[in-house]
């Protein structure tokens, strides 16, 4: 590779690493100005304050955004743990077994995935007031297992395709019991693609808007991007552009640090899923 | 690998049970539905149940402000709706946000995949990270970052950009129907780009270096290359991107509630169905325009399957 060229790929790569990074780098500037100084016209603020996340954490926005942020991580992290295990169980037997209504089991996978969401989320939100549901956790926990088994069950049956599970019955030859196989050779084969689909699952539960603002009503179930979508309007604050930016970074947080760990395996499940399933 | 190592295993076994097969068949087809059945149960719980009940609504006059007058009223809802310009110009809105989002993404995913791909070996691994950052980013929040930047109170883009005939300190950017629009692809592009760019790296690394080489040695120029090579033998990973992003950018909600809440022209179809049953309570109504939304996405799923089997038998013939 000559000069030239080296130094073409490094433009190219820091222009992507600049796309990526931009508008998070416009959150932050933005979360750390002054309901004054939002106005400045300027990319960075004139003057550091941490006036928007005083207000967030501890101040007027507080009721708003608190109890909505334990919504999101409870209601997400539960779904997530539910279908992580029954997508387990049906992804263990689509690689493993042989049995027919693989294919019916899958294609419905699939048809549940490209669904637009509102179709669903309406007749949910009619159904959801006459048992009761609307505006719970269980509410939402219903329809993100709907959202996330889907992706879980043809990512993770990728995943045990992959499994040479003949190795099991290679311990049980070499003297070891069933469980001791099973705990000792399958699960640390089986546990990095466990978790990359519990990643990619908890990715999209958190950031579902559409359930959130169309089955929730109250600080009782609202989870982060809804009430962040509701801020503006109806909120007792004068300009709500601040809060908003310094709320979107804190939920923003927990997503980039999940990546910057797990990031080489969230990019196998990923392709995995829809380019080998 | 293991497949291989896999099959032979297994029919190895089958053999000495061949005369119990219908007995074994039969039961691994109930531990099969019995491991797969709960997961499958949920998906159709809630997914077809509310369908159903969508299509039970769409058949009356019901509005939940005055639900005692709820009334049969067959086809009508259908009719209102399909005559109504109102949803014609969602359907149209809902259509150029798909062609547009798409196709920018496409192409500029297939730039930064190669990129990623070819880039010097020290940055690659940053590369790979920062790409998944917009993906992770929940959309709501990259709708109000770009919403900010180009807001006429908060922004910097109008004082960035005022050499550029027709920005200027005062460009509203959300009070017409072209600029607002392409601020909402602005952030659409930029949100779903990397998935798209990362499905192209995984087709793109199953591309034979053989092959490229092999052109590179009878003297194919790289854009050549590129298109008499790389991309014929991709296209299935292409297709697969299309779909599921072309299926995923017909839903757009989340951006057009942010950004405009639907003025200017802007309502997208899913944004039409939330403001009938949520905002207007219109549940005869709403579930109408729900089914005909999900009848909408199963024509264009089926016609854009149909048409990827005919490029596929296309690139069979040409080979």
């Amino acid at each position: 590779m000559s000069t030239r060229e080296k130094t073409l790929w490094i433009i190219a790569g820091i222009l992507i690493i600049i796309y990526a990074l931009f508008p998070i780098a416009w959150i932050i500037s933005l979360s750390l100005k002054s309901s004054a100084d939002i106005s400045n016209g300027q990319f960075l603020p004139t003057a550091l304050s941490w006036e928007n996340y005083r207000s967030i954490l501890v101040g007027d926005a507080s009721e708003l955004f608190l109890p909505a942020l334990r919504n999101s991580f409870g209601i997400c992290l539960i779904a997530t743990a539910i279908s992580s295990v029954l997508a387990m169980f049906a992804a263990y037997a689509i690689a493993r077994i042989d049995f027919r209504g693989k294919k019916i089991i899958l294609s419905t996978a699939l048809a549940v995935a490209i669904f637009p969401v509102i179709a669903i989320a309406t007749p949910l939100y009619n159904l959801w007031r006459e048992v009761g549901l609307y505006d719970t956790w269980p509410g939402l926990i219903l329809p993100y297992l709907s959202l996330t088994l889907p992706i879980s069950i043809w990512t993770l049956s990728a995943f045990f395709r992959e499994i040479p599970w003949e190795m099991e019955q290679a311990a049980q030859v070499d003297g070891a019991t069933p469980w001791q196989a099973f705990r000792k050779v399958i699960v640390p084969l089986a546990a990095p693609g466990v978790f990359t689909t519990a990643i990619i699952a908890f990715f999209l539960a958190w950031n579902d808007f559409v359930y959130g603002i169309t089955l929730t009503s109250t600080e009782a179930s609202r989870p982060v991007p809804a009430a962040l979508g509701l801020f503006s309007g109806a909120s007792q604050f004068e300009s709500p552009t601040g809060p908003i930016a310094a709320a979107a970074l804190i939920v923003t947080i927990p997503v980039v640090v999940l990546v910057l760990i797990f990031q080489r395996r969230i990019v196998a499940g990923l392709t995995n899923g829809a380019v080998k399933g | 690998m293991s497949q291989t190592i896999d099959r032979p295993a297994a029919g190895a076994v089958e053999p000495a049970a061949r005369g119990t097969e219908t007995d074994k068949s039969r039961s691994e087809r109930r531990l099969g539905w019995l491991l797969a059945g709960p997961a499958f149960g949920v998906m159709l719980l809630v997914t077809a149940y509310p369908i159903l009940q969508a299509l039970w609504y769409s058949l009356f006059d019901y509005r939940l402000t005055d639900p005692s007058n709820r009334s049969f009223t067959g086809l009508t809802n259908y009719g209102v709706i399909l005559t109504d310009a109102v949803w014609w110009n969602a359907i149209f809105v809902t259509l150029l946000i798909t062609v547009i989002t798409v196709a920018v993404e496409l192409v500029l995913g297939f730039a930064l995949a190669l990129v990623m791909l070819q880039a010097l070996k020290a940055i690659r691994p940053v590369l790979r990270i920062v790409i998944l950052i917009p993906y992770a980013v929940i959309t709501v929040v990259s709708a109000f970052a770009w919403q900010f930047a180009f807001d006429l109170e908060s922004g910097f883009v109008n004082s960035w950009f005022n050499w550029i005939p027709g920005i200027t300190e005062n460009t509203a950017w959300f009070g017409d129907f072209g600029s607002a629009l392409f601020v909402i692809c602005l952030a659409e592009i930029w949100k779903t780009t990397p998935f798209i760019s990362l499905l192209l790296l995984a087709g793109l690394a199953q591309v034979p270096d053989v092959l490229q080489e092999a052109a590179r040695v009878d003297g194919a120029s790289w854009w050549q290359r590129m298109t008499r090579v790389t991309i014929p033998n991709m296209k299935a990973a292409i297709m697969v991107a299309v779909l599921f992003r072309s299926l995923d950018a017909f839903r757009v909600f989340d951006s057009i509630f942010v950004m405009t809440g639907g003025a200017q022209g802007t309502e997208t179809v899913s944004f039409l169905v939330y403001r009938q049953t949520i905002s207007r309570l219109e549940i005869g109504l709403g579930s109408a325009t729900s089914v005909l939304l999900f009848i909408t996405v199963v024509i264009l799923c089926v016609g854009f399957i149909k048409l990827f089997r005919v490029d596929l038998s296309q690139a069979r013939g040409g080979n």
